[in-house]
């Protein structure tokens, strides 16, 4: 059966961010990744899996974090923080993100 | 912050946190709920669908003003793979009766709601306020909560720990271990909105009524997944989940997973012309029985997501976090009316009364579900949705080919893909685990 579906490696995940309402801690990420010379595959993984996309290698093949989209769902948690590879909070109270809808 | 002191503390105002509180300060205690976002119901993501019977046992009235969506009147589940979908459809005109069973919310505005009737009840509702710590004594006693508030530091006899499916206070207490990548799902949705009348053709619906598709099969690539499609009155709720560590394993993209969801030739002319206004993600606890953490000790119950308590395979969660938020709270009252002390052996009472629940017996008769769907998706997300659908077209398909033939090519062709002793296994493991 052919498949019909194209896969949608075009979607720009900062499209959709650009719908939600943030307020943003200037200064304060509640996310934090722990210095690293080359990432674990949980860390490498979360440039994918991170629904907001808030994590990208840098260019020295480092991971690092933008928490400014973070809807704050704790997949990053759940896969890295008991190794000590991320801090995770969630943002001070009333900052982050605010769902219209939810 | 604030110097005196409460009979409880409720943590999180979502669905369970909300049932709590309410219940909590109907009954004459003194109740502080602490939330983090802007407003109750800021930080909450649900699909949404909404059990009118858990809520009715805790606001009887709440039809004549909770901001309700659709009732559903149609269920619709897909096994779909690139091209196509078999479905399994019910409708009934039973289900337009004066109390409908299951109503579509939209979680923002219905949690404005309920946390207005926690508020009625008499609680105090603190909100943007991030508790970061439970406060123990020398014997490990959850006394109170430490806030992110100037001097933040409130006490109370019990701490409900509703504070969502990632459980951060519970885990930095040392009171149960967080989620692990195996048992809980990462979801992500968007709100689609389309003109009422729009919705109401493409959907086969008048007035008020609902439809709710159900859809796993080779969209989630072989993860252990569920994608969802919920009518609201004037959008459309789609959405898809995987388990974490699937998504880990197969680097797959949740965004990507929900684009080509949207664009699978079934759902795409459902949502045509639609505009996106939000995008959200949040996780789901899938771990069932098994990974219930200790639901009460010293000073503390925990209830709602927050102790995973979600039903995976009915996608049930808001009513299960309902139910033990009220049962967490009758439980304290009753314990409070005896005038003994907030221990663990007392509150033991809210687990014997949640185990006589729904809760805990739905929960316990899937309790070998997760296991099955995670360790064979291939077969139950990829294999068998391709068959279902070859054998359904070969069905269909009138080109001449003696009946019998087709059908031995169907058995074939299901024979090749699993072997006899395969299928056999598959059926009884099924059946086994569904028991």
């Amino acid at each position: 059966m052919n498949a019909i579906v194209k896969p949608a490696q075009d979607v720009r995940v900062e499209d959709k961010l650009f719908q939600n309402r943030y307020l943003v801690d200037a200064g304060r990420p509640h996310i934090k990744v722990a210095p690293h010379e080359t990432p674990s595959a949980a860390l490498l993984a979360l440039t994918r899996i991170c629904p907001a996309k808030c994590y990208e290698q840098n260019e020295r093949g480092q991971v690092e974090i933008t928490p400014d989209g973070c809807m704050e769902c704790g997949t990053c948690r759940v896969l890295c923080e008991a190794k000590g590879e991320i801090e995770w909070n969630y943002p001070r109270g009333g900052f982050g993100v605010l769902f219209k809808f939810g | 912050m604030i110097e005196e002191k409460f009979d409880a503390i409720v943590v999180g105002a979502g669905m369970s946190g909300n049932a709590a509180a309410y219940t909590l300060a109907s009954r004459g205690l003194k109740v502080l709920q602490l939330e983090r976002g802007e407003y109750s119901g800021s930080k909450n993501v649900q699909g949404a669908i909404m059990y009118a019977d858990m809520l009715e046992k805790i606001i009887p009235d709440f039809r004549e003003d909770a901001p309700l969506e659709r009732h559903i009147v149609e269920q619709r589940f897909w096994m779909m793979d690139d091209s196509s979908h078999t479905g399994m459809h019910y409708r009934s005109e039973d289900f337009n009766s004066d109390r409908p069973n299951r109503y579509t919310i939209v979680r923002a505005q219905f949690d404005k709601w309920f946390s207005r009737k926690v508020r009625e009840a008499g609680a105090t509702v603190l909100t943007e306020t991030t508790v970061t710590e439970l406060i123990q004594d020398a014997y490990g006693k959850v006394i109170g909560v430490r806030t992110d508030r100037r001097g933040g530091i409130v006490h109370a006899d019990v701490v409900v720990l509703a504070e969502g499916v990632n459980g951060l206070l519970g885990t930095r207490a040392g009171l149960r271990t967080p989620p692990k990548p195996e048992t809980v799902a990462l979801a992500v949705k968007e709100m689609h909105f389309l003109p009422q009348e729009v919705i109401e053709a493409r959907f086969n619906l008048r007035g008020d009524e609902g439809c709710v598709i159900e859809a796993a099969g080779t969209i989630s690539k072989g993860m252990t997944g569920l994608a969802f499609l919920y009518t609201n009155r004037e959008s459309v709720s789609v959405g898809i989940g995987c388990l974490v560590s699937d998504f880990a394993e197969a680097m797959e993209s949740p965004y990507a997973l929900l684009e080509d969801f949207k664009r699978h030739p079934s759902i795409r002319p459902l949502l045509e012309g639609s505009e996106v206004k939000e995008y959200a993600a949040h996780l789901i606890p899938e771990g069932g029985y098994r990974a219930i953490p200790e639901l009460c000790g010293d000073g503390w119950v925990m209830v709602g997501d927050a102790a995973q308590l979600n039903n995976a395979i009915h996608r049930e969660g808001s009513n299960l976090a309902m139910t033990s938020g009220r049962i967490a709270a009758e439980a304290i009252f009753q314990v409070k009316s005896r005038r003994d002390p907030m221990t663990k052996d007392n509150l033991i009472l809210y687990k014997k009364m949640l185990d006589d629940s729904f809760v805990i017996k739905d929960l316990k008769k899937y309790k070998d579900m997760p296991n099955l769907l995670h360790t064979n998706s291939q077969n139950f997300f990829m294999t068998y949705p391709q068959l279902v659908s070859k054998a359904a077209q070969n069905f269909l398909h009138v080109d001449g080919t003696p009946k019998l033939d087709k059908e031995r090519e169907t058995t074939r062709a299901f024979v090749k893909a699993r072997s006899r002793l395969g299928l056999i296994g598959d059926a009884f493991r099924l059946a086994l685990a569904w028991r």
